[in-house]
C-alpha cells in the first residue's frame, strides 16, 4: 500500500502579538531552563519553551521531603527555588536564545515593584518572546498568594507588568479561587494578552505511621493526570467568558488530552508534569495533535480551538 | 553528557530474598556509558498509578550491553518492577548524575549497608579493570538479616575483595552495625565509598573526617524526573542551601552534606 500524502499542516496559533509555531509549550516548572531536556526533546519544534519562574534574587527553595507520589499525580513544594534574575540572563539565556521555539519566561515576586522590575528588565534581553506571570504559587507564604486570588490584586499586578514591557504578557492563574472567570476577566481588562491555567491545587498527604505530613511544607500542590477534568473545566469556563486567548494547563500528557484542551477553547497547551514521567511528552503530543487534524481532515489547528459542541449528540 | 531513552528487554531476574530482587537488562547504550554511581529512571509500568519513575543505582554493567539493577520491594512502584519477567521490556532513562571518582590513592575500603550496596558492586567491578590491585580493597557490607547479603558478599569474594560483614541480628558476621566494622581498618584507608541508610552514611562520614580520610557518599532522594527539572530532590548542602540528589549526586564528597539536618 502507498503511504498517505499528507500536505504540511498549519499548526501556527496566536497567543496575543505572539505567534507560536505550533500550540504546544511547556510549563514552567516542569521543564528547567530546556537544556536539561536537550537529550530527549528537539528544542527547535515546540511551541514555546515556558522556563522555571524567575524572582529578583534566587531563591533556595524549601527543605525536603519537597514532592510525594499521589494516586495518578504528585504534590511538590519546591519553594520556588531558581536561580535569580541576573543568572538566569547570564548562565540559562544563551542556551535559550539558541533555541527556535519561543521563549516565555515566568516571573515571580512578592511585592508589585518586584514584578515590574523583572518585567522591565527581561524585556531588555535579547531571546526573551514573552513573560508569564506567576500569581498563583501556593507554596509561598508572603505574597504570591494574594495576588493569585483577589481579582484586584491580580489586576495591579498585570497592569503593573503591562506598563512595563513591550511583550506579550501571560498571566497563569490559580485553581485556588473561588471564582475563576473572575480572576481571568480582572485580569483581561488590566491589559493581559493571556491568561494560562491552571497552576496546582493545593492538597495534603499524610504519612500514618509516624502521623507527619509527607511534605515538609505540609502542603503542596497537586499536578499530573488526576487534575486534569478540574482543569479542563476551568479553561472551558474561562474560554467562555474571556475574548483573549487561554492556554490550558492540567494533566496534560497525551495528545488526546491536548485536543479536550483545544476544543474546550484552548489556543494553546503547556505540558508540565508529563515531562517528568516522559520527557519527551511534549513532541510526541505535538505529533499526535497533527495526526488528529490529517484524520479530522482539518487544515489549520485553528478549526479545532473552541470547536466544542453544545451539548451531547445523541 | 549522553542520557538515554530506552526500551530495554528483561533477560533474567533473581529472587535474593523475599523483598530484594535482581533483574538483568538489555540496554547497550547505558551500559557504555554508565559510570559506577549513576543510576536510571524506570518507569513502573504503562498506567497512570503509579505515575512516577523509580531512581535505581547501576549495580553493574556487561561488555556484552547488559545492565543489571539490584532493588528492593518498598512500594507498588518496586512491586511491579519485581514482577516484570524475561523478555518483558522497562522503559528506562539513564546513565544520570554524577558517579563515585577514581581513588587517587590506595587501599579503599567499600561500606553498604541494605539496599545500598547496589552501586558499590559496579564500583568494585570498575576499580579491578584499572590498575587497582585487588588487596588494596576492603568491603565491608551490613543488613538485617543474613540472607539479605550472603550472595552479595560471596560476588564481592569472587571478584577477589576481602569482604566483612555486620548483621542486625547476628545471622551473619559480625552481630551488631557495619560501622563497627570501619574503626579498626580505617587509620590505614586512603579513601571510603558509602552507600546504605543516611544515618549509617552519617556514622561513616563521622569516623572518616575524625580519620581525616576522605569519603564519598551515594545518597537517595524521592525524584519525579532525575534530569534536573522537578528540583525536589533536594538535601541540605554542608554551606547552607540546598543541593539537588539527581544532579549533583547521587554521589557526593561527604563534606558536602549537612549530617545534622
Amino acid at each position: 500500500m502507498e503511504p498517505l500524502t499528507t500536505a504540511p499542516m498549519d499548526l501556527r496559533v496566536a497567543v496575543g502579538s505572539l505567534q507560536l509555531a505550533n500550540p504546544v509549550m511547556t510549563a514552567s516548572g516542569t521543564f528547567g531552563y530546556a537544556a536539561e531536556f536537550s537529550n530527549f526533546v528537539d528544542l527547535d519544534r515546540l511551541g514555546a519553551l515556558v522556563v522555571k519562574g524567575i524572582s529578583l534574587k534566587p531563591r533556595p527553595g524549601n527543605p525536603p521531603p519537597r514532592i510525594v507520589e499521589t494516586a495518578c499525580g504528585m504534590l511538590n513544594a519546591i519553594g520556588l527555588e531558581n536561580v535569580g534574575l541576573d543568572c538566569f540572563i547570564i548562565k540559562k539565556m544563551p542556551f535559550l536564545r539558541a533555541c527556535k521555539s519561543r521563549v516565555i519566561v515566568n516571573i515571580l515576586g512578592d511585592t508589585l515593584e518586584e514584578y515590574a522590575t523583572l518585567a522591565r528588565e527581561l524585556s531588555a534581553v535579547a531571546g526573551v518572546d514573552g513573560i508569564e506571570i506567576n500569581i498563583s504559587c501556593p507554596n509561598v507564604k508572603k505574597g504570591g498568594v494574594a495576588f493569585g486570588t483577589v481579582p484586584e490584586m491580580a489586576a495591579a499586578v498585570t497592569h503593573a507588568v503591562k506598563n512595563v514591557t513591550h511583550l506579550p504578557v501571560i498571566v497563569k492563574l490559580s485553581p485556588n479561587v473561588t471564582d475563576i472567570v473572575a480572576m481571568a476577566r480582572a485580569v483581561e481588562a488590566s491589559g493581559a494578552d493571556a491568561v494560562s491555567l491552571i497552576n496546582t491545587l493545593i492538597g495534603m498527604a499524610i504519612d500514618i505511621y509516624k502521623r507527619q505530613p509527607k511534605l515538609a511544607n505540609i502542603i503542596g500542590g497537586l499536578s499530573g493526570p488526576a487534575i486534569k477534568p478540574v482543569a479542563l473545566r476551568m479553561v472551558w469556563q474561562v474560554a467562555s467568558a474571556v475574548s483573549i486567548p487561554v492556554i490550558g494547563i492540567g494533566g496534560i500528557g497525551t495528545a488526546e488530552d491536548a485536543i479536550e484542551f483545544l476544543l474546550a477553547g484552548a489556543t494553546a497547551v503547556q505540558i508540565g508534569t508529563a515531562n517528568f514521567y516522559n520527557p519527551r511528552a511534549t513532541e510526541q503530543i505535538l505529533t499526535g495533535i497533527e495526526e488528529y487534524l490529517h484524520q479530522q481532515k482539518e487544515s489549520s489547528v485553528r478549526a479545532i480551538i473552541g470547536a466544542l459542541g453544545s451539548g451531547r449528540e445523541t | 553528557m549522553s542520557e538515554y531513552q530506552k526500551n530495554s528487554v528483561v533477560q533474567a531476574k533473581e529472587r535474593l530474598t523475599d523483598s530484594l530482587f535482581r533483574l538483568t537488562l538489555s540496554a547497550p547504550h547505558i551500559a557504555a556509558s554508565a559510570q559506577p554511581g549513576q543510576f536510571v529512571m524506570a518507569a513502573c509500568g504503562p498506567t497512570l498509578d503509579p505515575l512516577l519513575r523509580r531512581p535505581l543505582s547501576i549495580h553493574q554493567t556487561s561488555k556484552d550491553g547488559n545492565i543489571q539493577l539490584l532493588f528492593k520491594v518498598i512500594g507498588r512502584g518496586t512491586q511491579l518492577l519485581s514482577d516484570l519477567r524475561p523478555g518483558n521490556t522497562l522503559d528506562l532513562i539513564g546513565p544520570l548524575g554524577q558517579g563515585f571518582q577514581a581513588p587517587q590513592e590506595t587501599p579503599v575500603c567499600l561500606v553498604g549497608g541494605g539496599i545500598g550496596i547496589a552501586p558499590l558492586f559496579f564500583l568494585a567491578q570498575t576499580l579491578l579493570r584499572g590498575s587497582f590491585a585487588v588487596d588494596s580493597g576492603l568491603v565491608l557490607l551490613g543488613a538485617r538479616t543474613g540472607e539479605e547479603i550472603e550472595q552479595l558478599a560471596a560476588e564481592f569474594n569472587e571478584l577477589g575483595f576481602l569482604v566483612e560483614a555486620a548483621t542486625d541480628d547476628g545471622s551473619f558476621g559480625h552481630h551488631g552495625l557495619v560501622t563497627d566494622l570501619l574503626p579498626s581498618s580505617l587509620p590505614k584507608m586512603k579513601g571510603v565509598y558509602a552507600c546504605g541508610p543516611f544515618a549509617m552514611m552519617a556514622a561513616v562520614a563521622g569516623l572518616c573526617r575524625n580519620t581525616k580520610v576522605p569519603c564519598a557518599v551515594s545518597l537517595e532522594a524521592s525524584m519525579a524526573c532525575g534530569l534536573g527539572a522537578c528540583l525536589g530532590c533536594a538535601i541540605h548542602g554542608a554551606g547552607g542551601g540546598y543541593k539537588h540528589v539527581c544532579k549533583h549526586g547521587p554521589v557526593f564528597d561527604a563534606e558536602e552534606i549537612a549530617w545534622n539536618r
